[in-house]
């Protein structure tokens, strides 16, 4: 796209997707890290994940001064309209992935102090799904590439089905030996954290479609339902 | 023509037609239908081949960059371009189903019809109320001293400038402020009720506060005229029309919803302009 006349906007503009670039890169490394802190019990990456979370919101806190700023400024307009109001949005749900992500770090000392559980490498495989899922929305959105976003949000059935039956392992589980039902329930919560970021990146997606095509992806996407398939 | 009604300043009303020849107009009907209009001043071809619905009670906004053809395009709406020496119209404009550049046509009768606002407020060197009176007073629009009071009042009272001038209407109309003297002159066009108003850039003189006053005017206007507005603010386009149609080199590049075109344009020189990328 050509440069604005006045090249301080497109400067603006550009600043703007540093910033969500930069959030996505941290979303993006907490996410893997909360991952590998869980499966490898390794405690100190945990407490780095949830050290690194301020980071992010703090990054938020700037890109809505910014976009706020840009909108009582420069009045952006079409493109530049959507590109503004999608990055405020985008950037909520970085943070939220963050959060998420933090989340995921401080269940691996909870984890950390019960015997291994097999259901710990369902946990995994999921978490590595979903990190391609933000690996490549976030790409997608660098790009400005709405097809690869629209595969995003059609894959997230994928990630849904996976909490699915990870629900169900870690279920019968429990009904095997209770004991294990402490650390079943917070794995449960990790899967659910997890299926949370994967419904953040078909939002991302839908942002990012709705910005380069200027229509919005239709509200219902196919759903599978943990609560109903059991 | 019949130009003489009961009251001059009602709005057109349906089967209140000024010809006989003009079809009825229904809702679906455009007020004003360009259909492959080109303008030519001497040699050099300034509009090419437009075609645009205007709708009734609507606002259109002319936007595009400076020598785009869309002064030229809103002056072939009320024939001023016959005024220039050497310009040559051809396709057609019809309003209400009737071609304005037909032979029959008196331009004067037209322009009563069709009314125009400039750039510069251009009142006239007399008093307020004959500013407001001359229109009416030419048309034989008043039988009485009365009724043409009627009209002043009524003319101003639409142009939101009543309260501001009911003290003080045999000063000159030039001793109002900027912002005043343009909504005299919208007072003016509309006391002898045309059925359309033209506006080419009304506030590009005015300051941000004379502007709201005039863009709340023309949202009132609305809902009896059909307006159509040159502008090179596009906020303002963005903030009183209801469509809008981007010019570019002389041609028509899209027209659509205002909404549209401001949030999604389809062609990309619309997106270019629109966000400042050239122009």
């Amino acid at each position: 796209m050509t440069e604005h006349t006045v090249r301080s906007f497109s400067a603006d503009l550009e600043d703007l997707s540093g910033d969500l670039a930069r959030m996505g890169g941290l979303a993006e490394d907490m996410l893997s890290d909360a991952i590998q802190a869980i499966a490898t019990r390794d405690l100190a990456l945990a407490d780095t994940v949830v050290a690194r979370d301020p980071q992010i919101d703090n990054l938020q806190v700037e890109a809505e001064k910014k976009i706020l700023r840009l909108l009582a400024l420069r009045q952006p307009l079409a493109r530049d309209l959507r590109q503004t109001i999608s990055a405020l949005k985008i950037a909520a749900e970085l943070e939220r992935i963050g959060d998420l992500a933090k989340n995921i770090a401080k269940r691996a000392k909870v984890l950390d102090t019960i015997g291994p559980i097999a259901a710990l490498k369902g946990v995994a495989r999921m978490g590595k799904l979903v990190g391609t899922q933000l690996k490549q929305v976030l790409d997608a959105y660098s790009a400005q590439e709405a097809d690869v976003a629209g595969k995003v949000w059609a894959r997230d059935e994928e990630v849904d089905e996976h909490y699915q039956s990870l629900f169900r392992e870690v279920v019968t589980y429990m009904i095997e030996d209770p004991r294990t039902i402490s650390a079943c329930a917070h794995l449960l919560f990790v899967a659910k954290n997890l299926e949370r970021i994967g419904d953040h990146c078909t939002n991302i997606a839908e942002e990012i479609h709705f910005l380069v095509t200027g229509e919005q992806l239709p509200t219902e996407r196919p759903k599978v339902d943990a609560l109903n398939s059991n | 023509m019949v130009m003489s009604r009961m009251d001059p300043i009602a709005p057109p009303r349906e089967g209140d037609l000024m010809t006989a020849t003009a079809v009825k107009p229904t809702r679906d009907e455009p007020k004003i239908r360009a259909k492959g209009v080109s303008v030519f001043y001497g040699d050099k071809q300034a509009l090419f081949d437009v075609s645009l619905d205007m709708a009734e009670k609507t606002v259109t906004a002319l936007i595009g960059p400076s020598g785009c053809g869309k002064s030229t395009f809103l002056r072939s709406i009320n024939r001023m371009n016959d005024t220039i020496e050497g310009a040559r119209v051809i396709g057609e404009i019809e309003i209400d189903g009737e071609n304005i550049n037909d032979r029959s046509i008196d331009p004067v009768l037209l322009r009563a019809r069709v009314g125009m606002v400039f750039q510069k407020p251009n009142p006239f060197p007399k008093s307020i109320f004959d500013n407001v009176a001359y229109g009416a007073k030419i048309h034989g629009l008043a039988s009485s001293k009365k009724e043409m009071e009627e009209i002043v009042e009524q003319s101003l009272e639409r142009a939101g400038l009543w309260n501001e001038v009911k003290d003080r209407l045999h000063q000159p109309g030039t001793s109002l402020s900027g912002g005043q003297q343009q909504r005299l002159v919208i007072a003016r066009a509309i006391a002898v009720s045309p059925e359309i108003i033209l506006m080419d850039e009304p506030c590009s003189a005015l300051d941000p506060i004379a502007t709201a006053k005039i863009e709340e005017l023309i949202d009132e206007l609305r809902s009896n005229y059909c307006i159509v507005i040159v502008t090179h603010s596009m906020a303002q386009a963005a903030r009183v029309s209801q469509r809008t149609a981007f010019f570019h080199l002389g041609k028509l590049v899209e027209a659509g919803e205002t909404e549209m075109i401001f949030t999604n344009p389809r062609d990309s020189r619309t997106q270019d302009y629109i966000t400042g990328r050239f122009g």
